[in-house]
């Protein structure tokens, strides 16, 4: 089944989907593999998992030293993958690659996307790659029913939406505001009808991220969106209260 | 044909999607006023009413004799306004932004000169400047972090990453994805996302398009070579622009060799062969690199030359076989420096004397009737602090343990 049919279906069941994201390799993949069994134990229905990078441009403090720090312990693109096929042999849930596009110039773009479709992983959220750098990367990923999932901006108009909606697959990834990632995010009229136009633009799933930190928020985002994305927070948890935290934190943000 | 943004297979705009309209909107500006005759009429006026345009073409006899071999130019790039060719594309932006109606500016600099330019133009026009500065630069060039302070710029030391350029590069996109509609980035050299490499090197033009005329009323004839250091490469590709179109003239641009090629601790992206093809700070180049993609640790005794990547525009002529690459070693760096001093009584910057380093070695390869140019990018007095640690001048560092002393006893 393919990504976004399989969200829309989990969506019957749920009012809204949880998505979360982890750096790989930080603090390790040890760190990794407990958290990652404790969100999918809490009903996480996607993760992300984010290649290290050293340039990422798009990032806050907390996700660029959490980068940088996998890079620096050693963290590298083949340990990525032979972790991430360890996740998707192990749990049911659709994993996703976020990263920068150099990780996958660098391996080769197509051993890339063709690597990723064997060991399991659905789909690619690629900030730096728009669809007009990106021709081969959306030609190769719909050849191989990979998820080429598109990003969605405040600053975009309903015009560039369509457009990029006409690339996209799996679900949008509609981010919630200016900056970067990791600062809080204000619920207000505008961000209302910034997602009453992502949802006129395209019939795919809504996935909204960018300062999603709390149950508040994940309320706020039900009936509006299909998933809240939580990133930064979870980083943040684990470092200041351990992997161990994860579990009641990831139950107690719906319910 | 070329997609547009793009110098054969280099260069692109990899962009957030979050910047997409402010991109749009740049393409636009720049469009608009390179169609305009006006605007490059207003930009030329400004450039001689402000930072000594043109600026002179030198001829540095005492080295020609030298060196007794072909006679050499100097292009006087170092005689702008705020001491380097900077000047020249932050004016240009500076009057982009009027144009757009932005009020702020951001900028990242490496060893501070595109900082202390950005700074000044800003100060000139009323803009509000934030500047981006490594924090391992910050310290390498506190006199230029005071006068960018003193022009009302607030500095910020960038503590991600390797603290150098790089990280000051993507520390000002993060300001520049959160502000985009007051504020506008103006990128130092020909580097970044379209149309950031063809629009500075459009402003930079201007150092080509004087050097052809001068070279020609003085000497008679085109030069046989060019020589330009190559940073992010805005010097180079400002002379070189001027003699893009003569075969006859062979372009060299020469990169930083740090402690030595073969040491690995250098910034030699086209000279050396430990560059591959990557994608990173929103554009493709030859990028210094692992095997995985990430960036790795440069290392120049100038700052300015300090980066990982090199503008698409040169990495397409480099593979075209049109500019020659060259890298000069920190210590071919100082002797050439100190001789251009002595012999011209000339102060390059640490950044320049590489372009000095390798004209030197081939001045001996030609006549005496044919002639070759250095731009001198930028001058190196105002380095005093950099220059004289990298000389280890004795007297210099009795100098500032005095001083140190003197504001410990306050």
């Amino acid at each position: 089944m393919q990504l976004a049919e399989q969200l829309r279906e989990a969506r019957t069941k749920k009012d809204i989907l949880l998505m979360t994201h982890l750096v790989l390799g930080y603090p390790s993949f040890a760190v990794n593999r407990e958290v990652i069994r404790q969100m999918v134990e809490n009903g996480v229905d996607v993760i992300e998992l984010q290649i290290p990078f050293s340039e990422p441009m798009a990032d806050g403090p907390m996700i660029i030293k959490a980068n940088q720090e996998a890079i620096a312990t050693g963290t590298k693109v083949a340990d990525c993958l032979a972790f991430a096929a360890e996740m998707t042999a192990q749990y049911d849930i659709p994993f996703l690659f976020m990263t920068y596009y150099n990780i996958l110039f660098k391996y080769g773009l197509k051993d890339f996307l063709t690597k990723a479709k064997d060991i399991g992983i659905r789909g690619f959220i690629i900030p730096d790659l728009p669809p007009e750098e990106g021709e081969e990367y959306l030609r190769l990923t719909r050849e191989l029913e990979l998820a080429a999932i598109q990003i969605f901006a405040p600053t975009s108009t309903e015009e560039r939406m369509r457009n990029l909606a006409g690339h996209g697959a799996g679900f949008i990834y509609c981010v919630a505001r200016r900056g970067v990632t990791g600062n809080k995010t204000e619920f207000d009229a505008s961000f209302d009808a910034y997602l009453s136009r992502c949802r006129r633009a395209t019939e795919l799933p809504l996935a909204v991220g960018f300062g999603i930190s709390s149950r508040e928020d994940v309320q706020i985002l039900t009936g509006k969106a299909d998933l809240a994305v939580i990133g930064t927070a979870t980083i943040r948890l684990v470092e200041e209260k351990g992997p161990e935290a994860v579990g009641s934190f990831i139950a107690g943000l719906r319910g | 044909m070329n997609k547009p943004g793009y110098f054969g297979q280099w260069g692109g705009a990899f962009i957030p999607e979050v910047l997409y309209e402010t991109f749009r909107e740049l393409r636009e500006v720049y469009a608009r006023a390179k169609a305009d005759p006006a605007f490059w009429q207003e930009y030329v006026a400004l450039m001689g009413s402000y930072s000594c345009r043109p600026t002179p073409l030198t001829h540095a006899e005492n080295l020609s004799r030298h060196f007794g071999g072909a006679q050499i130019f100097i292009k006087r790039e170092d005689l702008n306004h705020t001491g380097a060719h900077k000047a020249n594309n932050v004016m240009g932006q500076g009057l982009l932004v009027k144009r757009m109606g932005k009020t702020r500016v951001i900028a990242e600099t490496g060893a501070g000169q595109h900082g202390v330019a950005c700074a000044t133009m800003a100060a000139k026009f009323g803009f509000a400047c934030t500047i981006y500065m490594g924090e391992e630069d910050v310290h390498r060039q506190r006199p230029n972090v005071f006068w960018m302070e003193k022009l009302g710029a607030t500095v910020v030391p960038v503590t991600t990453g390797s603290r150098t350029l790089k990280d000051a590069i993507n520390e000002a996109f993060r300001d520049w994805v959160s502000n985009m509609d007051t504020t506008h980035y103006v990128m130092g050299t020909v580097c970044g996302p379209h149309p950031f490499p063809e629009m500075v090197a459009w402003f930079q033009s201007i150092i080509g398009l004087e050097a052809r005329k001068q070279i020609l009323a003085v000497h008679g004839s085109l030069p046989a070579r060019v020589y330009a250091c190559v940073g992010g490469g805005s010097n180079a590709m400002g002379i070189f622009q001027g003699f893009l179109a003569d075969p006859e003239v062979e372009l060299i641009g020469v990169e930083a060799g740090g402690k030595g090629i073969e040491t690995g601790q250098h910034a030699a992206r086209l000279a050396s062969r430990d560059a591959s093809p990557g994608v990173a700070q929103g554009y493709k180049t030859m990028f210094l690199q692992d095997a995985d993609g990430q960036m790795r640790d440069t290392h120049s005794v100038a700052a300015g030359l300090d980066y990982i990547g090199v503008s698409p525009l040169l990495t397409d002529l480099w593979e075209k076989g049109r500019v020659r690459f060259a890298a000069a070693t920190d210590q071919e760096v100082m002797a050439a420096l100190d001789l251009t001093i002595k012999k011209e009584g000339i102060i390059p910057a640490l950044e320049s004397s590489h372009a000095f380093v390798q004209a030197f070695k081939e001045a001996g390869e030609l006549s005496g009737d044919q002639a070759v140019i250095i731009n001198q990018s930028g001058r190196g007095d105002k380095d005093i602090f950099t220059i004289a640690h990298a000389f280890d001048d004795p007297s210099w560092k009795e100098f500032i343990r005095k001083k140190g002393e003197e504001y410990a006893a306050r």
